[in-house]
């Protein structure tokens, strides 16, 4: 069975946001990781190579750094990788991210092509169901489970309230959701043998196409810090009886949320 | 001299230290007050590979060179002190010495198991009467027909118990001081071997600490490792190797205690300000930054040495005396720093603390240390 | 030149969820000043009647495609049936709420249609040289990016309880067209076998307007009796912290954080929660924050604006009472 994880490096979760002199988002210093929900998506490929056979390819998007990202999912058990590194590429909105994975991903034999529902930096839960868009093949986001059987799947899918079961023919993109699986640890061995594993960098016009071509549908974006939150108060009070109901008038009366 | 770290070196720091945080931290206050040994925990280690880091691949192991072992032992060991001896023990303690003096069929029967993890190891040196003073060997074993008959108790055995395969120490020949000592594999469930008291420690609660007990326990001949009277050099052979791994233990300590105080102190606050805006407290944890890096830079300078299977005698004894010192001091300051807070096992700094006393004792004693350093001086 | 604002509206079994409608509110007065009509777009089954509900959140006109293929939502058949309107009618604008749906539905609409689109915005207006800018969060809610597009229709999901609803008024008409479902094979080769959906009176957590989280300090699954006592009283729904759901003592789905969900209530009562970041990125545009704690250095109490330092298995049920009394 031919897999393809199309994972994203992203900040750590516990990394502090600034901006830098020219308004971007500042990643100097940053820790930088596999996106949290693209972890979901290589662990549930792995699952499927040691079930069915086969090969698991990563395919990624971005700068020299995002090697390290792609190392790891390598040293986890996947075979080898894509990564599109284009300094052309100005500025790539969802959009634009979609287009040029798919062209990445036509490039390579795949019956499951697995990702995470959302990245936890854009938070834009875009990029995956646009990829099986643009491929012109069936999604299903958001998923909890999955099972395949020759050229069908069945993903039971996160909605809200509750979940649903999809039954969808292959091939198709599936959306990592948390609670898939527990990503495993890239053993030693894992790690030691990631090196010998090719990574192929390709450029745009290594797929056939420009920066023009798969030019970004949304103007980039400005940033802004939020306000920083100020503390409130501390409910004074002898008991907690007393505590309790000074916050429930207080609730009632100043802050009219009850 | 290359200060970096390899992308494999990093890949190693960041699994460990993951696998650390969330498999290893969890439960380790709690082990530590009950006194628990983590078999699973163990086990986990040995899936991930951290059983035979640098043991060759043809015999189970990794391949990987001495420095990635050491950031492993110091990840460990940082979360949870116990977890960073249990593998350091087992690796260096016992597989190792069969890699270094072991027959082949001896490496295919006993090295592969431990490296793997399928099975744990445990070193027997230590009695009641030969702790720094290795001639005090009172266990004996004698050569009876193609067996060996082995009898005596051993002391402060770290995996004992839970441990499958044991390299124990046995004197021969009293005459001959230490070169009538001779080395032994010895497998748990041999007739005759059982343990004894389970240690109740200051730190380190929850590694296994137990005492052994032969009593006419017969080993086939072919368990002799080396040969007869080469047992004191295997041991110190084996120590030698051993003071990194209790060196990275201490590192990690240090590490671990150093982090936890900077992360309060820029928390905390009293007179209106962190205690991190207060040069009282800067200097503290500037001094833990310091002495940590250099125990870091020394530890790393005899890695360098081992995997290039260069006398590594006098380096590891340095960077294992300097880095347990460094761990003491370091602890201490940490508990300070975190005041009234560090006293209590809500914080891990006072198990770090107790944790960090062994390494100047264990593995030999900071003196012994010394005594190994001067040697090497003074013999040119 | 106008040409159209069109609100999705999303239901289930013939009830509109309330994200659509407050999307509604807030095009209603773009559209009063751009002059375009303002559309509601519903898709479903025996969804006849839910005309009468969005003229009167202010729809200028309503769609209403009745198919059995759509009683129940399937990305394939939504985005086909909304692709072929979209292209026929060229509306300027096309919005949805970020709920289950709104994540799986609009991006691939928009692929299909060749444009961008911006997720989970928490502030929109109209601006004359991008038509809508949006405000959304990012980072896990730590930063923000003012995003608009360069394509048409602007395809955006609006995160719920972002705008307040507007006023109702029965009396108000709009001009009712039923379109036909136009649905491709190819749009069905994932289809929807069983809805599970799980029996609950409580409030969905990213819709609630009250939720009443409990973290490490809860100690135990059946300890979260105490919170759902006071969560039934007020009308809330009840969460948790990562540190609670990977203690085994509640499930996923109520996490509430940068790896669970994003939650804007007007209420947000944090019990036995210390405040770590993470916890943060998934409450902190709450509009009224409070915290109970044992600890009196635990962060949370930095965000929040009223805090109660005591233990919250005494002052949850205390709380309880005051909130009864006060109904």
């Amino acid at each position: 069975m031919n897999i393809v994880v199309c994972l994203k490096q992203t900040f750590d979760t516990e990394a502090k946001i600034v901006l830098d002199s020219t308004g971007k988002i500042d990643s100097a210093g940053v820790n930088l990781v596999i996106n949290t929900y693209d972890e979901f998506a290589v662990e549930e490929a792995l699952k499927l190579k040691e079930k069915f056979g086969g090969e698991v390819t990563i395919v990624s998007m971005g700068g020299d750094r995002v090697q390290e990202a792609i190392r790891t999912a390598l040293a986890m058990g996947a075979d080898q990788a894509v990564l599109v590194n284009d300094p052309s590429i100005a500025y790539a909105d969802e959009a634009a991210i979609a287009d040029i994975l798919a062209k990445a991903v036509a490039t390579i034999p795949y019956d499951i092509i697995l990702t995470g529902r959302m990245a936890v930096d854009d938070g834009s839960s875009q990029v995956g169901v646009r990829l099986a868009e643009a491929l012109d093949i069936p999604s299903v986001s958001s998923i909890l489970k999955l099972d395949v059987e020759d050229s069908k799947a069945t993903a039971t899918r996160e909605i809200d309230g509750g979940t649903e079961i999809i039954e969808t023919t292959l091939p198709a993109v599936f959306t990592a959701q948390k609670g898939l699986n527990e990503p495993r640890y890239p053993s030693m061995m894992g790690i030691m043998k990631a090196k010998k594993k090719e990574i192929k960098v390709l450029t745009l016009a290594d797929l056939g196409t420009s920066a023009a071509d798969m030019a970004a549908k949304m103007n980039a974006p400005k940033f802004s810090l939020p306000s920083a939150r100020k503390a409130g108060i501390k409910i004074a009070g002898e008991e907690a009886a007393d505590k309790a109901k000074e916050l429930a008038r207080l609730l009632r009366e100043e802050a009219k949320v009850i | 001299m290359n200060f970096d770290y390899s992308d494999d070196h990093i890949m190693i720091r960041n699994m460990v230290r993951d696998f650390a945080e969330e498999v290893c931290g969890p439960g380790a206050e709690e082990r530590d007050e009950k006194e628990e040994f983590a078999y699973d925990i163990w086990k986990k280690c040995g899936e991930l590979g951290l059983a035979g880091i640098t043991f060759p691949e043809e015999y189970g192991g990794i391949g990987a060179d001495y420095m990635s072992y050491s950031i492993a032992i110091e990840e460990l060991s940082k979360v949870d002190a116990s977890v960073g001896v249990t593998i350091s023990a087992h690796s260096s303690l016992c597989a190792n010495p069969i890699y270094m003096f072991g027959t082949e069929e001896q490496k295919q029967k006993y090295l592969v198991p431990l490296a793997t993890g399928e099975k744990m190891g445990a070193f027997g040196l230590t009695e009641a009467m030969a702790g720094s003073d290795a001639s005090g060997t009172r266990t004996t074993a004698v050569r009876d027909g193609d067996e060996y008959v082995i009898n005596g108790t051993k002391c402060f055995i770290t995996n004992g118990y839970y441990g499958d395969i044991y390299v124990i120490t046995a004197q021969m020949d009293k005459s001959k001081g230490n070169r009538g000592i001779a080395a032994f594999i010895l497998e748990k469930g041999t007739p005759g071997f059982t343990f004894g008291k389970k240690e109740k420690k200051m730190g380190i609660r929850s590694s296994a600490t137990y005492e052994l007990a032969f009593e006419n326990v017969r080993i086939p001949a072919e368990n002799l490792l080396g040969q007869e009277g080469q047992g004191f050099k295997i041991a110190m052979a084996t120590l030698d190797y051993g003071r990194i791994g209790i060196a990275s233990q201490a590192l990690g300590i240090a590490q671990g205690a150093y982090e936890a105080a900077l992360k309060y102190s820029k928390e905390r606050v009293q007179f209106g300000m962190s205690l991190s805006q207060m040069p009282v407290i800067q200097f503290k944890l500037a001094d833990m930054a310091l002495e940590i890096e250099a125990a870091r830079l020394l530890i790393y300078q005899a890695c360098d040495l081992a995997t290039q299977h260069k006398p590594v005698s006098k380096h590891a004894a340095m960077a294992k005396v300097f880095a347990a010192e460094v761990a003491n001091k370091v602890t201490k300051e940490a508990v300070q720093v975190l005041g009234g807070y560090g006293y209590t096992r809500d914080y891990p700094v006072e198990r770090m603390m107790r944790d960090a006393k062994i390494t100047e004792i264990y593995e030999g004693t900071s003196e012994i240390q010394r005594v190994v350093i001067a040697a090497n001086i003074l013999k040119d | 030149m106008a040409k159209g604002i069109w609100v999705v509206i999303e239901q289930n079994k013939a009830e509109i969820r309330k994200v659509s409608l407050e999307i509604l509110s807030q095009a209603r007065t773009i559209a009063d000043k751009t002059g375009d009509p303002l559309v509601a777009v519903i898709l479903g089954k025996g969804i006849a009647d839910l005309a009468k509900t969005v003229a009167a959140y202010g729809a200028d006109k309503v769609v209403l495609v009745e198919d059995d293929k759509l009683a129940d939502y399937s990305t394939g058949a939504y985005t086909s049936v909304l692709n072929k309107l979209i292209r026929k009618d060229e509306p300027q604008a096309v919005l949805l709420g970020n709920t289950a749906v709104g994540k799986d539905l609009a991006p691939r609409l928009a692929q299909r249609l060749g444009v961008g689109m911006a997720s989970d915005c928490t502030g929109m207006e109209y601006d004359e040289a991008n038509f809508l800018t949006f405000k959304r969060p990012i980072y896990g809610g730590k930063a923000f990016a003012e995003v608009s597009s360069n394509t048409r229709p602007v395809v955006a999901t609006i995160r719920p309880n972002t705008f307040a609803l507007g006023q109702q008024d029965a009396a108000k008409q709009a001009e009712v067209v039923n379109e036909t479902a136009e649905i491709d094979a190819a749009d069905l080769r994932a289809i929807v076998k069983e809805i599970i959906i799980a029996a609950s009176e409580r409030p969905e957590l990213i819709e609630a307007n009250i939720i009443i989280s409990g973290g490490r300090g809860m100690k135990g699954p059946e300890n979260y009796k105490v919170l759902e006592e006071c969560a039934d009283v007020i009308g809330a729904a009840v969460g948790a912290s990562r540190a609670a759901v990977d203690a085994g003592w509640i499930e996923q789905k109520f996490q509430v954080g940068q790896t669970g969900k994003t939650v804007s209530p007007t209420l947000y009562i944090a019990c036995g929660i210390s405040g770590a970041i993470q916890h943060l990125a998934g409450m902190s545009s709450s509009k009224v924050i409070v915290a109970i704690n044992k600890d009196p250095e635990a962060y949370i109490f930095n965000i929040a604006d009223y805090g109660i330092v005591g233990d919250l298995f005494d002052v949850v049920p205390l709380l309880t009472e005051e909130f009864k009394k006060l109904k």
